[in-house]
């Protein structure tokens, strides 16, 4: 065994450990934080195994999409909506978690099953490496291009709709003598610092 | 192209040479260029830690560290050995394990971005292919690091400014990669040395700044704020949040923010450097130089000076924009954060789309100077 191979035997063992154990971290943790972070420590071994396959690019995308913007979201959105409950325990929870690991056991015995019982066609090519990039915008553009198309449009319409919800300028008044109703108030609505400042008294 | 010295087939032959198998003598050299680069990123902690004092200093006309060595310049090291000795506090109610390893998740990303920064045409740890992009994937990692720290801390300060540091490196990511973007169009590649030698051939005239005025300043802009230099130090404004994450530690762990941040600084320096300021070419072409006095470009001596004159290039353009940054800090007020994540989403994201479109376009019009 050369030393290539050698790092790279231990290297595997030592990602698929990582992605398994945080997967299993992910779902069997409590604190929803730590699955979280949980989840960008999966992500980033999924990369490193992508690494292993000579997929430079798809790692480095993996890592900038799910770990530096995914798990970041999820993070947000834990750490905005901090909302400390008491947990109450529930009658017969057993039950749910047993039938929920009936069902996962069960979805692990098909997808053994289905994986042991695939003849894989394991391609001989030669990984193209570095130039994976190219391979890649070839297929964009020739036998993808309408999902490459579709996709792309989408993300567009998702950039400039965040640009124009950025934007925002013109913030509807409430007509004088209607009653404001809460739902139709923006939050960002701006307030004359003078009132302001005696509403911020008011609420204190 | 492979013009330069080839430090490792020379450093493999040399051990062959002595009787060491060869396989041995390439395990023996992949180290190498890690240390080196790790201790030039160390060093250039001092060397920006003793800018950063002695300009402030001279924009408030003090004279600043004077005493520790020569100019003060070893103000630096007495700072690191104070952090050493400190006492490493975990906050009681604080999160120990989370606590530990937010400033770790802080600082490797940064000095792994070191792998793709060429100093000259082999003078690099590695020449991938995804190059500038793999910048950009780690450079997302940190807020997660940021978030983590902010949120084990159990402090409000520390998660108010966690959440405002990721939000601010989501929001300049995008700009920031969107200037990248309009840079790789022209070079037709995301190597960092393609990048470079596309600039090269006309000296100072075919620095892609010249192509590229407004991807250089959107480019700058967001790595000032993906660095949390002023005027983006929103996450630590120490008038608002005390320190922001940072409030809650002490000793190394605190060392280790100041110099992930340090070596950030230094880092976006030299990536805008090699992106838009012609990385390790001399402002007149070496080629050209060479054919004037009638040298042939692959005589040893040369190719030493010119190997020795790229780093000298790199590191003067990075430690150049080093110093805007530092006089930026020091002179300029802090923006609100409401004015960051505005200036951030409504002006500098459709400058940087528009940027990239007008690239494209130019690229087509004009394949001879965009590179076609």
């Amino acid at each position: 065994m050369t030393l290539a191979e050698g790092v790279q035997l231990v290297t595997f063992g030592l990602l698929t450990a990582m992605t398994l154990g945080g997967a299993l971290g992910v779902v069997l943790l409590d604190n929803i934080v730590y699955s979280a972070f949980l989840l960008g420590g999966v992500f980033t071994s999924m990369s490193g195994l992508y690494i292993l396959l000579n997929a430079g690019f798809v790692a480095a995308a993996q890592v900038l999409v799910y770990v530096g913007a995914v798990s970041v979201l999820i993070l947000f959105g834990i750490m905005l909506v901090n909302k400390e409950q008491a947990y109450v325990p529930m009658k017969r929870a057993w039950l749910g978690k047993t039938a929920t690991g009936g069902v996962c056991v069960g979805l692990f015995a098909l997808l053994t099953a289905s994986t042991l019982n695939t003849p894989w066609a394991i391609s001989s090519q030669v990984p193209t490496g570095d130039m994976a990039t190219v391979t890649i915008g070839i297929h964009f553009f020739t036998d993808y291009l309408l999902p490459f198309e579709l996709a792309s449009v989408l993300l567009l319409i998702a950039l400039i709709g965040a640009i124009v919800l950025a934007r925002r300028e013109f913030i509807p008044d409430v007509a004088p003598g209607e009653p404001a109703s809460e739902a139709l108030q923006l939050p960002e609505r701006p307030r004359e610092l003078v009132s302001s400042v005696s509403g911020s008294e008011a609420d204190s | 192209m492979n013009q330069g010295i080839d430090l490792q087939g020379s450093f493999v032959n040399a051990l062959v040479d002595l009787g060491v198998p060869a396989g041995a003598a390439k395990a023996l050299w992949l180290p190498l260029p890690m240390v080196v680069i790790l201790v030039g990123a160390t060093v250039s902690i001092f060397v920006t830690v003793w800018l950063e004092r002695k300009i402030s200093a001279a924009a408030q006309q003090r004279i600043g560290p004077e005493f520790a060595g020569p100019l003060g310049s070893l103000q630096a090291a007495a700072d690191g050995i104070k952090l050493i000795f400190k006492e490493d506090i975990t906050p009681a109610k604080a999160d120990p394990l989370l606590f530990t390893l937010g400033p770790a998740i802080v600082v490797i990303p940064v000095f792994l971005s070191y792998l793709i920064v060429p100093f000259g045409q082999n003078l690099v740890i590695t020449d991938i292919g995804v190059g500038i992009f793999l910048w950009i994937a780690l450079s997302s990692i940190a807020p997660i690091g940021l978030l983590m720290s902010g949120y084990s801390s159990n402090n409000k300060y520390s998660l108010l400014g966690g959440l405002r540091a990721a939000a601010q490196s989501i929001s300049y990511e995008i700009p920031m990669a969107l200037a990248v973007l309009a840079v790789v169009l022209m070079s037709n590649s995301l190597s960092t040395i393609d990048i470079v030698n596309q600039q090269s051939g006309y000296g100072i005239l075919g620095w892609n700044i010249w192509r590229q005025p407004a991807g250089f300043l959107i480019f700058w802009i967001a790595a000032l704020a993906e660095c949390e230099r002023l005027p983006f130090d929103l996450p630590e404004a120490e008038e608002e949040l005390v320190a922001g994450y940072q409030t809650e530690y002490t000793g190394m762990k605190f060392g280790l923010f100041y110099v992930g941040s340090y070596v950030n600084l230094v880092l976006s320096a030299l990536i805008v450097s090699i992106l838009y300021l012609g990385g390790w070419e001399f402002p007149v072409s070496v080629s050209w130089l060479a054919s004037l006095i009638g040298v042939s470009e692959t005589t040893p001596w040369l190719q030493v000076i010119t190997a020795s004159v790229g780093i000298m290039m790199t590191l003067f353009k990075a430690y150049a924009l080093v110093f805007i940054a530092v006089l930026i800090r020091w002179t300029m007020p802090r923006i609100r954060i409401d004015q960051l994540l505005d200036f951030g989403w409504k002006f500098l994201l459709p400058v940087s789309l528009v940027n990239l479109l007008l690239t494209a376009a130019l690229k087509l019009t004009f394949p001879v100077a965009f590179g076609g």
